[in-house]
């Protein structure tokens, strides 16, 4: 749906090593990750075990302190920074609007990287806002301002602005935070239309058992390193979840997707008493 | 869809009526006060004289009043206000702070330690003439105030750039470069020190084609050189992230704009002292009126010429023959609307 004859660029996206340090305290430690064209992948882990720092690096929103994100073979630092708008879109976690910005005008944004200063306008760009919003359902709220939105519609319309960016690869960090259960599920439903379209997505998700019926693959983080990389049915055992989450938990498969179900029961140890503590 | 666009050639842009209309009512009501104002005086001229003097139809000693007296003045009035409203909208965007502008950040103080150093240090106990006055006092005034940013970004890394804390970081700023002039004024000869604190209050007094070449010049190197820039505004108002995520060069952009943005508050110091307030308050009713997210430029632009020209006018009739600073009358009009807008944006933080 888009003009992608100017970028060269091939949507493998590729950590090698990458390390991000925080400081004295590393928040990824030499994480090698690849992320195959058209899969729609999501990492978890619990709080501060660098899921967001890694997906920050992926899309070049932070720079590894050592290893390197390479973006179709190439070092995602190399390339400049508006070619790799044009392959990679990133939409931080909750991000925040300017008051009084109405939707079209926030999904009008998503075509800047393929805009020229003087010519900042064209019935493309407008073509590709339109199905941008219809794609999300947004298409309704076009005219209304962000701040009268609710949370649900809100995440639609920022994906939708990432989505106008027409990028092959999409990156999104806790798309879900903060919407109700109802919400959460548009929102991936929307995800996974995208994914089903031929986009690659990597998204930071909290709720486990969400992660296991959308994504293909789960990879799980603790204490910066991948500890746990596979199908849902493979990274969602009662091992793994009590070694990075410490969490005591019964797994059921999903009656009508097969998929894994995490029944939380308590913690596996006391607080304190870490398992991931090496 | 509602947005739509114009086109010529290669050239487009978004197609915004009430940006427009905007931009268009405030030039016209700014142009027509520069022409009651032309007029206004010891020696009073009718608007329809002074257009005439301006298409070189008039007396010589409308002429002689007007052009060599007069105009300078109101030119440089409208200049400044330009160029303050630009470099205020410019400011505000790229700091995401509706609190941030250059007379606050503590700017336009390292552009008065600048200019009056020169006043000062320049002169050989009189007054400073010459080459030094038309290139020195602004040139004083562009590294003060760069060196003033320069030195309010370093703490503002530190305090962070959210709510109250980049006027803060320019409050104390500003109170450390006042005492510098204060220092400097009191090791200056009596001309030297009588001439720099009228200066300082901001005055359009006894402005000549001197001060305004220089205003000139800066202002039309950078208003050409930040129409590029300008595009990314839209992007860097949505965050950091975000912006990044567009492709934004966030370092190199935001950095660019902001020493556009000090340029152009710097050389109005120099020109006509520290004129307080048009930078915050321009932008704030050029968004307003345009009823957009983020100031508008060509708006901002606008309203603060009219803002500028319109206070010179209030500032040289209202205790006429006595001519007040005109910086005191965007004082008495800035200050109470920094008042609302601090409790404005504090209901927003709390909510």
């Amino acid at each position: 749906m888009t003009d992608k004859t100017d970028t060269t660029v091939t949507p493998l996206l590729e950590a090698g090593a990458v390390s991000v340090r925080y400081g004295a305290a590393t928040a990824v430690d030499a994480v090698d990750l690849r992320i195959e064209p058209g899969s729609l992948t999501s990492i978890i882990g619990p709080n501060g075990c660098g899921k967001s720092t890694l997906l920050r690096a992926l899309g070049r929103l932070l720079a590894p302190d050592t290893g390197e994100v390479r973006l179709g073979g190439v070092p995602i630092g190399e390339l400049p920074t508006r070619e790799v708008a044009r392959v990679l879109g990133i939409l931080p976690q909750s991000p925040q609007a300017p008051d009084g910005l109405t939707v079209a005008d926030l999904v009008a944004r998503g075509r800047d990287p393929h805009r020229r200063w003087y010519d900042q306008w064209s019935r493309a760009d407008e073509q590709v806002v339109a199905e941008s919003l219809r794609r999300t359902g947004m298409s309704a709220f076009a005219d209304r301002q962000l701040d009268s939105l609710s949370g649900g519609q809100r995440q639609r319309a920022w994906i939708a602005m990432a989505l106008a960016q027409g990028t092959d690869i999409l990156l999104l960090d806790e798309p879900t935070t903060f919407l109700d259960v109802v919400h959460q599920i548009d929102v991936l439903e929307l995800v996974r239309e995208l994914h089903l379209s031929g986009i690659t997505v990597v998204m930071v998700l909290h709720d486990l058992s969400l992660a296991a019926r959308y994504a293909d693959r789960l990879v799980a983080m603790s204490a910066g390193r991948v500890v746990a990389d596979g199908t849902p049915g493979e990274v969602l055992t009662r091992p793994i979840l009590d070694r990075v989450f410490d969490l005591d938990c019964e797994i059921v498969p999903d009656a009508r997707t097969g998929r894994p179900i995490v029944v939380p029961i308590g913690r596996a140890r006391p607080e304190g008493a870490s398992a991931r503590a090496e | 869809m509602s947005v739509r666009g114009i086109r010529v050639g290669r050239i487009s842009v978004p197609w915004r009526p009430r940006h427009l209309v905007v931009v268009l009512a405030a030039s016209l009501v700014a142009l027509a006060v520069a022409v009651v104002s032309a007029g206004v005086g010891d020696f009073s001229i009718a608007p329809s004289r002074v257009l005439a003097v301006l298409v070189g139809g008039g007396e010589r000693r409308e002429e002689l009043v007007i052009l060599t007296i007069r105009l300078p003045r109101i030119l440089v009035a409208l200049l400044v206000g330009v160029a303050l409203g630009v470099s205020g909208a410019v400011v505000q965007t790229t700091a995401r702070n509706a609190l941030a502008s250059p007379d606050l950040l503590g700017i336009t103080a390292g552009a008065s330690v600048g200019a009056v150093a020169v006043i000062v240090l320049g002169g050989d106990g009189g007054t400073v003439s010459g080459l030094l006055d038309t290139v020195g006092v602004p040139a004083g005034a562009l590294v003060g105030g760069l060196l003033a940013a320069a030195l309010v970004l370093l703490i503002i890394r530190r305090t962070g750039s959210g709510g109250l804390q980049p006027i803060l970081v320019g409050v104390g700023v500003s109170a450390l470069l006042g005492g510098l002039v204060s220092w400097m004024m009191v090791e200056a000869s009596i001309n030297d020190a009588a001439r720099a604190n009228v200066w300082l209050t901001g005055s359009l007094n006894g402005r000549s084609w001197g001060e305004l070449w220089p205003l000139l010049l800066v202002v039309l190197v950078c208003l050409p050189l930040l129409v590029p820039l300008s595009t990314r505004l839209g992007a860097i108002d949505l965050g950091a992230d975000v912006a990044r995520g567009l492709g934004v060069s966030m370092l190199r952009t935001q950095g660019a704009l902001l020493v556009l943005a000090v340029l152009l508050a710097s050389v109005t110091t120099a020109a006509a002292g520290p004129i307080a307030f048009v930078a915050l308050v321009s932008p704030h009713l050029a968004r307003l009126a345009s009823g957009s997210s983020r100031p508008p430029l060509a708006a901002s632009a606008a309203i603060g010429a009219l803002l500028v020209v319109a206070s010179d006018l209030v500032a040289r009739t209202v205790l006429a023959p006595i001519q007040v600073p005109v910086g005191a009358i965007t004082a008495l009009v800035g200050a109470p609307f920094l008042l609302w807008l601090l409790i404005r944006t504090r209901r927003e933080v709390r909510r």
